[in-house]
């Protein structure tokens, strides 16, 4: 799993500006494990899209605030987060499993069946 | 104003402390930062709005369990402090971390409030991961209308 640059943004919403997630990603045997910090995001504007050319990860930030409230300092300046990885083969994108849980994504995608570790003896002729 | 006169085009310094300049604020006016402010990445980032009657402040800290969550204020000052678990587990023969970007541990950040903040009336939730906290204001801050007779 590598991550992409954006050097060429296939469609016209690639152009807006967003923040970069922090991730773990983690790999056993059986598949690659991805945690994604993505902070005010709710479940339904959340984007998961695991195609064969990759993995994107788009969430659009919408914090409630009282009415007429006045930004006095801000961090998060950016309303929006996205991050895109490369796939590799032997990962079966059909068989992916999401949770979205207080602004945390646990993303499982798990390793096809034949790229699964098997024990190789070595026969001494 | 006059800057033209002094730049000169192949001076790279120059444009450079032109830019610096420029950064610095608008009409070469240095912002004045917080006594407190922190580093850039620092964890949970904070963002402040202000209204007639109450002041709102969020912080994004996704993950966290809001029972192990602490929110204090003292002397003007607002504490925000809790500890986040790790997801990554040791790294073994079988498990293979390629990234850990994720904030873990203990966290704390500190915020000054302005002198009218009212630390009885305070209020805090936590949604998708931003602790929301929302301190009103004390009465004669509030502007009034004054009818003149």
């Amino acid at each position: 799993m590598s991550e992409k640059r954006e050097v060429a943004p296939r469609t016209e919403e690639r152009h807006s500006p967003a923040l970069m997630p922090p991730i773990d990603v983690l790999e056993d045997e059986t598949g690659i494990t991805l945690f994604a910090d993505l902070p005010g995001v709710p479940r339904d504007r959340l984007t998961v899209r695991l195609d064969g050319e990759g993995l994107l990860i788009e969430g659009e930030i919408a914090v409630e605030t009282p009415e007429g409230t006045t930004p006095a300092y801000t961090e998060v300046q950016t309303p929006r987060f996205r991050r895109l990885f490369t796939l590799s083969r032997e990962l079966d994108t059909t068989k992916s499993d999401a949770a979205f849980k207080d602004g945390v994504l646990k993303l499982r995608i798990p390793k096809a069946e034949h790229a699964q570790p098997r024990r190789i003896t070595v026969n001494v002729g | 104003m006059y800057e033209s006169l002094l730049r000169f085009p192949t001076d790279l310094f120059a444009e450079l402390d032109r830019m610096q300049r420029e950064m610095q604020g608008f009409g070469g006016l240095s912002l004045p930062s917080s006594i407190r402010a922190v580093g850039r990445g620092a964890f949970p980032a904070i963002n402040i709005g202000s209204t007639p009657t109450a002041i709102r402040i969020d912080a994004f800290a996704p993950g966290i369990d809001p029972a192990k969550l602490s929110i204090s204020i003292d002397r003007g000052l607002l504490t925000i402090a809790g500890e986040r678990p790790s997801d990554v587990p040791q790294e073994s023969e079988k498990l293979s971390v390629y990234a850990h970007e994720r904030t873990v541990g203990s966290f704390k950040r500190v915020v000054s409030l302005p002198e009218d903040a009212d630390p009885a009336r305070v209020e805090a939730t936590y949604r998708d991961g931003v602790v929301g906290i929302s301190i009103q204001r004390r009465e004669p801050a509030q502007p009034r209308r004054i009818e003149v007779k």
